[in-house]
């Protein structure tokens, strides 16, 4: 029985959300691209994404993976997902659709999926990177650029880590991101901030992969991405553009899901990932298939030393083993330095 | 009466049978990760074959995901959950009906297709409804007692559009895919042909019939719905609908093997007589002359306070 709702006559549904009960109604769904409840508007998006998903996920993958981010310099195709030879700027846009469809059910989703572990996670990141600390007193300030963070998660504790335990108001926060819907969802949360963060914030719309205009070179402290790396269409050209904007001596700082090093838990986090994220997804966010691709990203991002190895590469200096493993490899910590 | 065929053994499911033996030959790496949580799933027209989460086979149509035996549990439980709290999740009635169809309901309805002659044509031709495939403007011109007038005339009267409706994702078999895919946008002219309205209490009315005439398990956990109606409404799910739609869902035709597209200019009475439907209680009329009847005692009960 479907107690449904009227249709204009545009034929866009009008949104119901119901607002006793946790669970998005598909009031955006129409305007998603991705989802299959479109009337096959775009039906190569759901047969590929299902072919993709049943590709299996063998140990010929990791190797690949390193020669597919050269690849995309220099034959200019990357993947989605599973899904191989695509351009840059066709995985810049389907990986928009994905982010304008989970926009809304973001943190719901980030929290029902790694049972609110990811906020534990974002905590350690941010305090491992203490930004705000100065032993000069006033306190120097510290421009921070936090990249894909469109909802504000990094940038909110960032700022209040700053602000508040280390006691420097002149730390300044640019949040950026390729997505409006994003930035708009971080706008929204940032306006229950004290007024004085407020004021040390600011927002960017920008893809991280190209020059980004508003940013002067060698402008920055600390250059942040987390949980985004993966969803970048060229990631050699987005480490090489961190290190054009940060300044001698600036860190970048990545926190990425990456690879579990024990395989019993291996087993058990794949299984999980393949089968029960995407039906969340379908559950709570009525989109099956953008949950399908995260979980598929995942999967093809470099291993942790590989990816180390992408960040030397684009000239950044990297201590020790370069990464910290958290969760038992489930997400990591990279970090690098820009020589002075 | 419910036609409850016994399975035939047909050559396509002698030739999977064959297909299995030969399949089951160890195919290098991904046997090993398929190895402990497995379950089965289907090759091509009937057999199945162990799969794990990891390793999903090809889909078998656009926009198939084959599940594991886990996973269609789950789906079948999370969107019922989901949608008895919000009923306007269509898409999760959809997920539902799907994730218990297989395997024995969808077989029987594509059965009862296949026991048709008509059924067997629109399984050939496999049509499909959507405001592209139907003439919606030459509909509005037909007269009103037809079943093509009197579907747009509730398009129109409801608000409601023909594409509305989830492409099928989690049925394994392509050509049972299609049988729920049918039955899925038909849904509309069994609202046409009963006349019953897209309110909570006619969809319920409808699903009932629906399960009597398909007997498709989503649209019998649908009748669950009934705990969420108004005592009124209930009283009358009870009274009238509940027996009509039992009584006219067993003894008509199967209204899967209807072929909507070619009935639009027939006589909707003629139609209803041919299939042995008898036309319910017209419901809007009922709930109008109720909500008059309850506004009338308001207003006589605020008459009486004021004058005592």
């Amino acid at each position: 029985m479907a107690a449904r709702i009227p249709v204009t006559s545009a034929g866009v549904r009008v949104s119901t959300r119901c607002p006793s009960f946790p669970f998005v109604s598909s009031s955006s769904r129409h305007l998603r691209p991705f989802s299959t409840t479109l009337r096959n508007r775009q039906p190569e998006l759901t047969s590929t994404s299902t072919t993709s998903s049943t590709t299996p996920i063998s140990n010929n993958g990791a190797s690949s993976k390193s020669s597919s981010s050269n690849d995309s310099s220099r034959t200019g195709t990357t993947h989605f997902g599973f899904q191989d030879g695509l351009s840059e700027s066709e995985k810049t846009e389907r990986v928009a659709g994905v982010f304008h469809s989970v926009a809304e059910s973001y943190d719901r989703m980030n929290d029902l999926m790694s049972f609110g572990w990811h906020r534990i996670s974002r905590d350690h990141f941010v305090s491992s990177l203490n930004p705000g600390l100065s032993s000069s007193h006033p306190p120097r300030p510290q421009r921070i650029l936090d990249v894909a963070g469109g909802t504000g998660d990094i940038a909110f504790r960032m700022l209040h880590h700053a602000h508040i335990l280390n006691n420097n108001p002149s730390v300044h926060v640019t949040i950026s991101d390729i997505n409006p819907s994003m930035l708009a969802v971080g706008k929204q949360r940032s306006l229950s901030l004290p007024a004085s963060q407020q004021a040390s914030l600011s927002f960017l719309e920008a893809d991280a992969t190209a020059p980004v205009p508003a940013i002067p070179a060698g402008s920055l402290d600390l250059y942040t991405v987390a949980f985004g790396i993966r969803n970048f269409s060229n990631v050699p050209a987005a480490l090489s553009e961190a290190y054009r904007l940060l300044k001698p001596g600036g860190v970048f700082a990545c926190l990425e899901f990456s690879k579990v090093a024990n395989p019993a838990f291996d087993a058990v986090y794949k299984r999980w990932s393949f089968s029960a994220i995407p039906l969340i997804g379908q559950l709570v966010a009525g989109d099956r298939d953008s949950y399908q691709y995260l979980v598929e990203s995942i999967e093809r991002f470099p291993s942790q030393q590989q990816f180390r190895g992408l960040i030397e590469d684009a000239g950044f200096v990297v201590g020790g083993d370069g990464f910290e493993n958290l969760t038992g490899g489930v997400a990591a910590i990279h970090k690098g330095m820009k020589p002075l | 009466m419910k036609t409850l065929t016994p399975r035939l053994r047909s050559l396509s499911s002698k030739q999977s049978l064959l297909q299995h033996h030969v399949q089951q030959l160890p195919i290098g790496a991904t046997a090993a990760l398929s190895s402990h949580i497995t379950t089965t799933a289907t090759t091509t027209s009937g057999t199945t074959r162990p799969f794990s989460v990891l390793n999903r086979p090809p889909p078998n149509y656009p926009g198939h995901v084959p599940l594991t035996g886990l996973e269609r549990a789950a789906l079948a439980v999370g969107s019922g959950v989901v949608s008895f709290f919000d009923p306007y999740r269509h898409d999760m009635i959809a997920a539902l009906g799907e994730a218990t169809a297989s395997p024995y309901f969808i077989e029987r309805l594509r059965r009862a297709m296949l026991s048709s002659r008509t059924g067997r044509r629109i399984l050939r031709d496999r049509p499909r409804i959507t405001s592209a495939s139907l003439d919606l403007p030459r509909l509005r011109a037909l007269p009103a007692n037809t079943v093509g007038g009197t579907y747009v005339a509730w398009l129109d009267r409801e608000g409601v559009s023909p594409d509305t409706r989830d492409g099928v994702r989690y049925i394994d078999d392509a050509e049972c895919a299609y049988v729920m895919q049918r039955y899925r946008e038909s849904h509309d002219f069994y609202h046409a042909l009963t006349g019953l309205p897209v309110v909570r209490e006619g969809e319920v009315a409808l699903k009932a019939f629906e399960f009597a005439n398909t007997l498709l398990p989503m649209t019998g956990l649908s009748l669950l719905a009934i705990a969420t109606m108004k005592p009124a409404e209930r009283g009358r799910f009870w009274s009238i609908y509940g027996p009509w739609a039992v009584r006219n869902g067993l003894r008509s035709d199967e209204v899967i093997n209807v072929y909507w597209e070619e009935e639009m200019e027939t006589d909707v009475d003629a139609l209803r007589a041919r299939l042995g439907i008898e036309t319910p209680p017209d419901l809007r009329d009922i709930r109008k002359r109720e909500r008059a009847e309850k506004k009338r005692l308001k207003e006589a009960a605020a008459a009486q306070a004021v004058a005592s």
